[in-house]
């Protein structure tokens, strides 16, 4: 029964991971990705060169396209660093769409409620109080998950669904712009409750300089925080977090809290910014490309900050291949798809050898 | 001089940069008991390995009788008339004794019945047939393992650390069934630390030091402290005594503490009631899977008693039943656990951060914030006190040796200057040198003042340490016996419960 298996390899961890394999290997993924997907491309009718180009060399042409990238890359940013903490942790949430979506309703609850609200401090309040409501969101499957042990990347993962319904009644009853032809979007945020845009002309705003701060934030968090090192020995072994005292509980509850706050801050920014009135497509999926950029990233924040314009450079460079070589948006996603899978295979190597078995090394005590 | 029996020449085994095995001769004769003496890790089980078909030799010659031979598997082994008991035991629980030996040897269920029962009463190895393995005792499981072996007439046994596992009076009993084995032609390879143990049962032993051979002595003609030296290549330290220190206050308090465990393969522990003084040390003895874990758990804080229990744990004078490990530590409690790995360390991060694990109350945090200087001081501190092999504080924990990983955890709990250290097996799978130094420390560290709780398998360790003992068996602890008026055989007797392994 066990002969056939007996028979492959094993993997073996390394004693060490080499450091400079650890930074090689992103950047691999994102060739074998590149390589697999042009064949692919080719399968498709479509001149794999005209893809590529417009894929990865088009986004950084103009200035216009890469502000679109800056623009992108926010979001995922900061949806990804506050992942990272928990993915750490092992701690696994993956409802950051569902944060961020919350993030988006809460904050758009001041202007559609004061449509004509004026002031400097409306804006910030509204990101205030999108981090709240992504934080709120999370808060869900931390109390399930420490109260009764329920998984969370099920409750997370579940909630994006249910978060998503939420916005749904919201747009088509309550919160519907009355003078919006029936369009399920709220009204048109004023002046005030829009984040200042960073560079004029371009729709690249101040939300982008925020995530940068807390990259930085998040990296003191990680690398020299006793609550960050409490956090990352929970994940790397629960025993010895329990022989120290360090509550499993806490962790849980602050790794969903600062992953839901980033999320719920994200899509704050992401409707009082380009968007611009809560409208049922305010996520194109941030919230699960942000998993994929976070493990890119390698979990840490110098890390994340390159894997997020990676990213951001994809989201804009796959809209330009759908345009100029009629690429199916399917094809994108599946682009974000294998970049992952070739970095998680790389990163198993990367920590792990392969050893086969010895030829009479089966039958051993 | 006879053919031997089995003759290794030159034989090297080497896993990646590791050599664990380096040109070791060894020649066992017929009808001998034979020691392979060494510490944790100088190449003792690989040696077994090879010579049990295990693994194959990189390099040098295997004779079996005079013959050249390749043994390329256990069976081939097996058919040799090699047989082999290994230190953990593979038999299925909820069958019979003969079920068990009916899965390796062919023959009717009356036919090995009868067997078993004529070698129970050959070779002292007394057993019933028909009880099930999950109600026997550790050293009647061992006899299955042993009868099991005998069953293919082996003409070679070896038995790997067969005594480790047992109480006193089990010992002397499987010394008897290997001497008649012995006299009847069964040569036994016997693998040891213990010294006191080869020098009263073997004729010959092989002493290995880091995959060499460092001698090959008949081992009554040597004392235990020149065994010891040809076995970790220098002097040991010298013991320091305890001296008599004054009644001191109640540092630990158990009073008739039961828990009952949902977990149907867990201890649950009776009427448990201990106290430990300052300057004191106090040794629980026992059979590991006795309660040991259980106990360990609940006195660290791992788990916590429901507020419903009442007061059951008291330390330093105030009732700790419900806090947990970080709240006792506050009070002065450290603890050193029996997994090193991944439990008093975690093994992927540096020595530092290892340190943070438990001495961030020593002012290595400030506002939230790691003090990495005072971090990597309080560490390079531990490492140079407490005499840790390791390239330095950046060295992942995972990389140092066993012995080493626990001079660090043991210096790094004592020089959080503890009311109350609390050690689970001290020096399980550490080397007799890095063990001297440890027992050493503790004893210091009683000398002024501290009150210490150690659990250990080791019955002589905890007669070198201990100013009063306690068994613990199945669950329940005895009475505390003074260490200067009792006998080890006395604290044997307490080790098991019913009179199957005394017989």
């Amino acid at each position: 029964m066990g002969l056939a298996l007996s028979k492959l390899p094993r993997l073996v961890r390394r004693e060490r991971a080499s450091m400079p394999m650890m930074l090689i290997a992103p950047f691999a993924a994102l060739g074998l990705a590149v390589l697999t997907n042009l064949v692919l491309y080719g399968m498709l009718g479509k001149n794999p060169l005209i893809v590529l180009h417009a894929m990865l060399i088009e986004p950084f042409l103009s200035m216009y396209s890469f502000s679109e990238v800056l623009l992108k890359a926010s979001p995922l940013l900061l949806i990804a660093q506050g992942l990272a903490i928990g993915f750490r942790a092992k701690v696994f949430n993956i409802g950051a769409e569902g944060q961020f979506v919350l993030g988006a309703i809460f904050a758009s609850a001041i202007p559609v409620w004061y449509p004509n609200i004026t002031g400097v401090w409306v804006w910030p309040l509204m990101l205030l109080l999108g981090a709240l409501g992504g934080l709120c969101w999370a808060s869900i499957t931390a109390f399930w998950r420490v109260r009764l042990n329920a998984n969370e990347i099920l409750v997370s993962l579940m909630l994006s669904f249910v978060a998503i319904q939420v916005l749904n009644y919201l747009l088509l009853g309550p919160w519907k712009d009355p003078m919006g032809f029936n369009f399920p979007q709220s009204v048109m945020f004023p002046l005030d409750a829009m984040v200042p845009t960073l560079i004029p002309g371009t729709r690249v705003n101040v939300s982008l300089l925020l995530a940068l701060a807390l990259s930085v934030v998040a990296w003191f968090f990680v690398q020299r925080s006793f609550a960050g090192y409490k956090l990352e020995v929970g994940g790397l072994a629960p025993r010895a977090a329990r022989y120290a005292g360090f509550s499993q509980s806490k962790a849980i509850w602050i790794s969903l809290l600062i992953g839901g706050f980033a999320a719920g801050l994200a899509g704050a920014a992401e409707v009082a910014g380009p968007v611009g009135q809560l409208q049922r497509s305010i996520s194109t999926g941030y919230g699960y490309a942000a998993i994929i950029v976070a493990y890119l990233g390698g979990l840490h924040p110098i890390g994340i900050v390159l894997s997020s314009f990676l990213m951001a450079t994809l989201y804009i460079g796959g809209d330009n291949a759908m345009v100029t070589a009629g690429l199916p948006i399917a094809a994108v996603h599946v682009f974000q798809g294998s970049l992952l899978l070739a970095y998680l295979i790389l990163a198993t190597f990367v920590r792990n050898r392969l050893e086969w078995p010895t030829p009479h090394g089966e039958q051993g005590a | 001089m006879t053919t031997p029996l089995l003759s290794l020449r030159g034989v090297s085994k080497s896993y990646g940069q590791v050599h664990a095995n380096t040109a070791v001769d060894l020649d066992v004769a017929p009808n001998a008991i034979h020691a392979i003496l060494g510490e944790n890790g100088a190449g003792k089980s690989t040696l077994m390995k090879l010579i049990y078909g295990v693994e194959s030799p990189d390099e040098g010659e295997i004779f079996w009788q005079g013959e050249k031979r390749r043994i390329a598997s256990p069976s081939e082994a097996r058919k040799l008339g090699i047989g082999m008991v290994f230190q953990h035991f593979s038999l299925f629980e909820t069958l019979t004794v003969v079920e068990n030996v009916s899965l390796v040897v062919p023959g009717t269920k009356k036919e090995l019945t009868d067997k078993i029962i004529q070698f129970g009463e050959e070779f002292g190895l007394k057993v019933d047939p028909l009880s099930h393995v999950h109600s026997l005792s550790v050293g009647e499981r061992q006899r299955v393992e042993i009868i099991r072996c005998l069953m293919a007439d082996p003409k070679l046994l070896i038995l790997d650390e067969p005594t480790s596992v047992l109480p006193p009076q089990s010992v002397e009993l499987l010394f008897e069934t290997l001497r008649r084995l012995a006299e009847r032609g069964v040569s036994i390879l016997f693998i040891s630390h213990k010294l006191e143990e080869i020098r009263s049962i073997c004729t010959h032993a092989t002493i290995l030091r880091s995959g060499h051979v460092t001698g090959n002595v008949s081992p009554r003609d040597f004392d235990t402290h020149e065994l010891a030296k040809m076995m970790i290549g220098r002097d040991m330290p010298e013991t320091i005594p305890a001296k008599p220190m004054p009644r001191g206050l109640k540092q630990l308090e158990l009073a008739n503490l039961t828990h009952i465990m949902e977990d149907p393969f867990a201890v649950s522990l009776h009427d448990v009631s201990l106290q430990v003084r300052e300057g004191e040390i106090l040794g629980i003895a026992g059979v590991s899977g006795n309660g040991q874990s259980e106990l360990a758990e609940l006195i660290s804080g791992e788990t916590v008693l429901p507020p419903s229990e009442g007061e059951r744990i008291v330390m330093m004078g105030q009732d700790v039943s419900t806090l947990n490990a970080a709240a006792r530590r506050k009070l002065g409690f450290a603890f050193v656990p029996e997994d090193r790995l991944g439990q008093g360390a975690v093994p992927e991060l540096s020595l530092t951060k290892n340190s943070l694990l438990t001495a961030h109350s020593k002012g290595l945090i400030k506002r939230g914030m790691v003090n990495l200087s005072k971090a990597t001081r309080f560490t390079n501190e531990c490492i140079e006190a407490y005499d840790v092999r390791t390239p330095g504080p950046e060295a992942e924990a995972g990389a140092l040796s066993g012995g080493n990983l626990q001079k660090f955890i043991v210096g790094r709990e004592i020089m959080l200057e503890p009311k109350l250290l609390f050690v689970n097996q001290p020096t399980w799978g550490v080397d007799i040198g890095a063990s001297a130094a440890i027992r050493k420390r503790l004893i210091e560290l009683r000398n002024q003042g501290c009150a210490i709780l150690v659990i250990s398998e080791e019955i002589e360790e905890l007669f070198e340490l201990s100013d009063h003992i306690q068994v613990l068996n199945q669950g329940r602890l005895s009475p505390r016996f003074k260490t200067s008026e009792i006998q080890p055989e006395d604290i044997g007797r307490h080790m098991i419960s019913s009179a199957e392994d005394v017989a």
